[in-house]
């Protein structure tokens, strides 16, 4: 029960965001220029039929964002209550904390009109916040608390280890500088693709344009890392479901985002294609952290050695140890 | 794994704060500067004028039909096309600020206390283009039974965003900083643009659907005469007017 709600606020995290990705791209975020409030009413109080113009998606986006809030405390009070690992019960908290700076960083952004770096946090921030409700709903699945046992006793892929973690680590940096681009108006700075002003290096330059440049080189090494990790799963574990899964998947969302991403230049921005390639970006990122988690899976506390079991105490939690009469917290 | 992330969120709260700190809170309503007193009266009987006008050269663009389905207020009103170039009979130039942009020297104006009004109806601004004097009162007023936000962007002045949810509602706002042009945009209704023309003299008109503009009551003098349209740029010419003379000027723009 607690797994299936885990991935239910990893998913309203991800229509967070596209919404999020729909206030940007539809020149939304001060079309309600108060915080919290929402023209003088009480945010959950505003009328529905109020909500015309950019206000649809400002104000839908808040509610989301409040309830992706109040799913995010409920699953830290959960994770408080049931769950035997202090680590992860840690994560929960550390997921609450993120999630409520987001918010400050979203009405600081309304208040001081759009900062740039205020919106580029406020959109970093929710990939880690994305990044953080899909660790939790990964450490708290079947397959990961079984440490993945029918593959017995996989040995560490160091290789695997470190592409995967870079991978991840370097998509998450080309999010943040496409964050940069959007929130710097350099979305068209280079208003063709797959060249540049006809050439494959632009033939003039400034701030915007080498913004926009870096996000087409960062999606470029990104595709590169994306398939050798993958590449590599699939040569050495093509065994190993939960590395071939995540995987293929991985390639699945990379042809997505590429072509969202040139549709997003010759559409001229289309508001709803721009803002599925923020939502994909995003997922591209939480699929490379599963593979890349998974990858380390030995090397967390709760490593279980073969026959670990998750047990049912009667305080309602439930507590790891080896099968058998005794048992105790990871 | 889990001492990566909790360094990781404590630096970002860290930034956080410290970001927050440095910015400051929201902006507040900048309070009107005492009046000034013109240190050098012009004098009527020597005061001459300016007068041209300004015409578009060229196919004008035809106006765009704006969608206004996001709001079913608006979209009630009937057709609506862009107000970007407006030209008139004879290729007459509507829209066009056209000011003295240096000639007045050292010069001090009395600022009107009478406010100048940007209204917002029909789901538009109207009008379009206007200007005021740097510590003049700027009334913006809803007529609109619709919510519309007012987002000033300025450089040179502070930026404001004010909320009005229903028609009658009025801001005043005193602008501190002369300004050319500052743009005013609704994020409700993203068709919705103004732009202000800020300054510390009286010399300025804006081009109505004749295309002609005036600008009265100058002193004998050299001056640089600027035109600006929000699309098609800026042009300037010079002119001397003598004592009680009236100069003609004309300005072109194309496509």
């Amino acid at each position: 029960m607690l797994h299936l709600f885990t991935l239910v606020v990893a998913l309203s995290t991800a229509i967070l965001i596209f919404a999020g990705g729909l206030v940007t791209s539809t020149g939304s975020g001060l079309s309600v220029p108060d915080w919290p409030n929402t023209y003088g009413w009480f945010m959950f109080t505003f009328p529905l039929e109020k909500m015309v113009g950019g206000i649809r998606y400002e104000h839908s986006h808040r509610l989301i964002a409040s309830t992706v809030g109040f799913l995010i405390m409920t699953l830290a009070f959960w994770l408080w209550r049931a769950e035997p690992r202090r680590w992860v019960r840690r994560l929960g908290f550390i997921a609450l904390a993120a999630v409520i700076t987001q918010g400050i960083l979203g009405g600081i952004t309304v208040l001081w009109y759009l900062p740039e770096p205020i919106s580029i946090a406020h959109a970093s921030l929710a990939q880690i916040v994305f990044c953080l409700t899909t660790a939790i709903a990964l450490f708290t699945s079947r397959g990961w608390k079984q440490a993945y046992a029918s593959n017995g006793a996989a040995p560490d892929d160091r290789v695997l280890q470190k592409i995967a973690a870079a991978t991840t680590a370097w998509i998450y940096l080309q999010i943040v500088v496409g964050a940069t681009m959007r929130h710097t108006g350099a979305g068209l700075a280079i208003p063709d693709f797959p060249l540049a002003f006809g050439q494959i290096i632009p033939p003039h330059w400034d701030a915007g344009i080498a913004i926009h440049f870096a996000h087409r080189v960062g999606a470029l090494v990104a595709s590169v890392l994306i398939l050798a990790t993958t590449g590599h799963v699939f040569y050495h574990h093509r065994r190993r479901s939960e590395l071939v899964r995540p995987s293929i998947v991985l390639l699945v969302l990379l042809v997505l985002q590429v072509t969202l991403g040139a549709l997003t230049i010759l559409s001229a921005k289309h508001y709803i294609i721009n803002s599925l390639h923020v939502v994909t970006g995003a997922s591209v990122l939480v699929t490379s952290l599963v593979l890349t988690l998974r990858a380390h899976r030995r090397r967390f506390a709760d490593a279980a050695a073969p026959g670990s079991v998750y047990r049912d105490v009667p305080s309602g939690g439930r507590v790891l140890g080896r099968s058998g009469p005794a048992g105790a917290r990871a | 794994m889990t001492a990566i992330l909790r360094a990781g969120f404590t630096a970002a709260a860290l930034c956080s704060a410290a970001i927050g700190l440095a910015c400051g809170g929201t902006q507040q309503e900048a309070p009107a500067p005492a009046p000034v007193v013109a240190i050098e009266p012009i004098d009527p009987a020597t005061a001459g004028a300016i007068t041209g006008a300004i015409t578009f050269e060229g196919t004008p663009p035809a106006p765009t039909p704006i969608n206004t389905g996001s709001d079913p207020y608006c979209e009630k009103l009937g057709p609506m096309t862009t107000e970007t170039v407006s030209v008139g009979t004879g290729g007459a130039l509507q829209n066009v600020f056209v000011y003295v942009k240096d000639g007045l020297g050292n010069r001090v104006f009395p600022v009107p206390t009478a406010p100048v009004v940007l209204d917002q109806r029909g789901c538009r601004y109207v009008p379009h283009v206007l200007g005021l004097q740097v510590g003049q009162p700027f009334e913006i007023l809803s007529s609109d039974n619709t919510l519309h936000n007012v987002h000033a962007m300025p450089e040179s002045n502070r930026e404001f965003n004010k909320a009005h949810q229903e028609a009658g509602i009025r801001h005043m706002h005193v602008f501190t900083a002369k300004e050319v042009m500052i743009p005013f945009k609704c994020d409700v209704h993203r068709w919705m643009n103004a732009y202000v023309g800020v300054l510390d003299h009286p010399f300025f008109a804006v081009t109505g659907t004749n295309g002609a503009f005036e600008l009265k009551g100058l002193p004998p003098g050299n001056y640089t005469i600027e035109a600006w349209h929000e699309k098609l740029g800026t042009q300037t010419q010079t002119v001397t007017i003598g004592e009680k003379q009236t100069s003609t000027i004309a300005f072109t723009f194309k496509a």
